[in-house]
């Protein structure tokens, strides 16, 4: 049993933190959250250039072939900068469902761009009643000759504000709720009756609402087969949970070294506040739920590429539910710890919080993931 | 044992209903109840309406204007104004400074601050942290030294809410560095507008600006600013922090904040269903009441324990630490009730004459923001670890 990455993988995680490290400062974010973008194109070119968004791709699609492993690498490196590149929504979910589900033709289409950096995608999964079910869909795409006319909203799609192409699920049949009748859409940003309600999001990214007012689309547009997008889209929300413990787990350990840093050279009542026991002990809680974490985000990362099994269910959900909890853990007793400066904007502490907060709130929180692997129990 | 209130304290009750139904303006509770921003403005049309009632000095003695309530009435008035949507009253200056300069001020000072604190004249706000003096307050350095009929003070002051609105502010400042820590400190009255005091903004993890820096430069503060004896100001300081802490529990706080919690999880479905009718979700909802509910009846014992007088002691820090903690909770749970959409920030939906549509609730928007800042619950007014340091000392005598 070795948990280490192999040669490569450490390579390719080095080649992440080194971009990070040159391109990154905290200083440097704030710029780029507040650039109309919203994020650093010119470091997101940089992870095309290096082959980085071509990772998870198969190699005969122009990919790296890289397995959960490497995205994680990838992902962890990210979140100890605090990235807000749209990596997780552009190349796991929407290249991966691409991937995973299109045709030749759509391969060809939009992978090549994808893996390249130079096409964006995001996907629309989610609906204002949703929560995180995302078999609760109620946009409908009507059969219209050989095509489709799609109605509907979707919710929080990050990223979405700057997509290419956005991978939309729509019902073709069923009620919602139903896993049967699901289907999943190309939509080009420019599509006519697509409106997006652009925002920021609490964390220094950007996203959007998408309305899809009779938005017309031809055969090509269907993604995967008709009415059969749950598993497809379960499968790949899978990995994409796999690669956010990746960010969270980078995103943690920042937040702790943070933490920890502060302990030693903060002083009150004459000595540093980490001689006190009571922080102490705290400061080894953090450190313990980073572990877990860590833990959780191996295991996850080991079954992301495997056929799809409750087993892989039940590792996935237990693994988002650590992460959820670890970091909401980390990142409150963190601003505790640092008092008053651990909650301001010019201090990167509050950041990571904001964060690892709202990585619960993506893809299902801690909450969600218990229930479900509460309904796995055997 | 008696558990109700009695008959006079039932009228009481309902003549302050009365009045609120009456006075408190709609488009206020309308802020307070949704978390929205309130003005300066709102603070002080609200204060007027209070003060013209004569209830704005819940704690002072009736003779400079106050109310002097019983605890079981000012709690009644806390619970009630929280249930209405009254905003709490900012406490620098009529429930923080006042009561020092009663206690201790001369009387020059009570005739020239008091009424002005009454009328709004004076907005204060309070000089105590330091960068390097947090939860060790009085390891304080801004100086203060004498100069003939001044003190020239210079240094640094920071965590100060609201200063930007403030023309007043009180600060603790060194007068006496031979001496150990706690007794060189005095207590100094400043102007706001004296040459060499410079206010700089934080900008808080919401991207609020509630809190400031302060700067001192040979600031000169004539000595009939000085409260009480020079280098007794720890006394002094000690004094206004009991007022602080009663109250911090924010108990009828948390009462409206749980009802918000449940219309939201109304309003927000999970599995097709009401969220609140999720067995989980409601659970947590109940547990957090439950801990609401036996933290009010602590309250109400504190204050049944001084209905005869007298401040509460280190039991307030008990419920200071449980307080804060169940407001957290209710604010975690109200992030969670929204699920994905906790992550968008939508600042303009928090303004109240947002004409939009709401992208999702129309409460949704102060959520998130309001989770992230009320982290500061556990930290202001005594941090929690410092409440329990308290505690530890005074009750159990370790």
């Amino acid at each position: 049993m070795d948990f280490r990455l192999n040669e490569e993988q450490q390579m390719l995680q080095d080649t992440v933190a080194r971009l990070v490290r040159g391109e990154y400062s905290f200083e440097k974010r704030l710029e780029y959250s507040e650039s109309e973008l919203g994020f650093s194109a010119d470091f997101w070119k940089q992870l095309g250039e290096l082959g980085l968004t071509a990772v998870p791709f198969p190699e005969e699609l122009g990919g790296f072939g890289g397995t959960g492993v490497e995205v994680q690498s990838v992902m962890t490196e990210l979140g100890r900068g605090l990235c807000i590149e749209p990596y997780l929504q552009s190349v796991v979910l929407g290249g991966g469902l691409i991937s995973q589900a299109g045709n030749s033709e759509q391969h060809e289409q939009w992978l090549g761009g994808i893996a390249s950096g130079e096409t964006r995608a995001a996907v629309g999964l989610q609906e204002p009643q949703s929560f995180y079910d995302l078999n609760d869909v109620e946009a409908r795409a009507e059969k219209s000759g050989d095509g489709y006319v799609l109605n509907g909203r979707k919710a929080v799609v990050i990223g979405g504000h700057c997509a290419d192409v956005l991978v939309v699920s729509a019902r073709t049949s069923g009620n919602s709720r139903d896993a049967d009748g699901i289907s999943l859409f190309l939509i080009s940003a420019d599509a006519e009756g697509l409106e997006h309600r652009t925002y920021p999001t609490i964390d220094g990214s950007r996203g959007c609402d998408l309305f899809l007012n009779n938005v017309k689309l031809g055969p090509g547009a269907l993604l995967g087969e008709e009415g059969k997008a749950a598993e497809v889209i379960e499968y790949q929300a899978g990995r994409a949970i796999s690669a956010l413990c990746g960010e969270a787990v980078g995103a943690m350990e920042v937040a702790c070294d943070l933490t920890l840093e502060y302990l030693k050279q903060r002083k009150q009542f004459g000595v540093p506040i980490g001689k006190f026991q009571v922080l102490q002990h705290r400061m080894v809680d953090m450190m313990s739920e980073l572990e877990q974490a860590r833990s959780m985000a191996i295991l996850a990362a080991s079954v992301a590429d495997e056929p799809q099994s409750d087993e892989r269910r039940r590792i996935l959900a237990a693994a988002k539910n650590v992460i959820g909890r670890s970091g909401q853990f980390i990142s409150e007793q963190g601003i505790q710890s640092h008092g008053g400066i651990g909650m301001t904007w010019e201090y990167n502490f509050a950041h990571y919080a904001k964060r690892l907060v709202m990585i619960n709130h993506q893809l299902g929180d801690d909450d969600f993931h218990l229930e479900r692997f509460a309904a796995l129990l055997k | 044992m008696n558990l109700n209130y009695t008959a006079e304290e039932l009228a009481f009750r309902d003549e302050v209903r009365a009045f609120l139904d009456e006075k408190l303006p709609a488009d206020i509770a309308a802020k307070v109840k949704g978390f929205r921003r309130l003005s300066k403005e709102d603070h002080q049309r609200w204060q007027k309406i209070l003060n013209e009632q004569g209830w704005y000095a819940t704690h002072w003695p009736e003779e400079y204007g106050g109310v002097n309530w019983s605890p079981v009435q000012k709690h009644i008035w806390d619970e009630e104004s929280s249930r209405y949507g009254a905003p709490r009253s900012v406490p620098f200056g009529v429930n923080m400074v006042a009561p020092v300069i009663i206690k201790f001020g001369t009387e020059e000072q009570k005739q020239r601050y008091l009424p002005r604190i009454l009328t709004g004249e004076d907005w204060w706000c309070q000089g105590y942290s330091e960068p390097g003096a947090g939860s060790d307050l009085a390891s304080l350095k801004t100086r203060a030294v004498r100069d003939g009929d001044h003190y020239i003070v210079n240094g640094q002051k920071t965590w100060t809410t609201l200063g930007q609105h403030a023309n007043m502010i009180f600060c603790l400042v060194r007068t006496n560095t031979e001496v150990k820590a706690q007794e060189g400190i005095s207590f100094l009255l400043m102007d706001m507008d004296t040459p060499g005091i410079t206010v700089r903004p934080i900008i808080t993890l919401d991207g609020e600006h509630e809190v400031n820096e302060v700067f001192f430069e040979d600031v000169k503060v004539p000595v009939e600013n000085l409260v009480g004896e020079e280098d007794k100001g720890w006394t002094y300081a000690k004094y206004l922090l009991t007022y602080e802490r009663t109250g911090l529990a924010g108990i009828g706080i948390s009462k409206a904040a749980l009802q918000h919690l449940k219309e939201l999880a109304t309003r927000r479905t999970k599995n097709g269903r009401p969220l609140i009718e999720d067995a989980s979700f409601s659970q947590r909802i109940a547990k957090v009441e439950i801990d609401l509910m036996a933290a009010s009846i602590s309250n109400l014992r504190i204050i049944a324990s001084v209905e005869g007088g007298g401040m509460p002691g280190a039991e307030s820090s008990m419920l200071k630490v449980r307080g804060t903690e169940i407001r957290q909770t209710i604010n975690d749970l109200a992030r969670r009730a929204i699920g994905p959409y906790a992550i968008p920030f939508v600042e303009e939906e928090m303004d109240l004459d947002y004409d939009g549509d709401f992208l999702s609730d129309e409460n949704a928007a102060p959520v998130t923001p309001q989770y992230f800042n009320n982290r500061k619950l556990s930290i202001f007014g005594g941090s929690n670890e410092i409440q329990k340091n308290i505690v530890s000392k005074m009750i159990l005598g370790l």
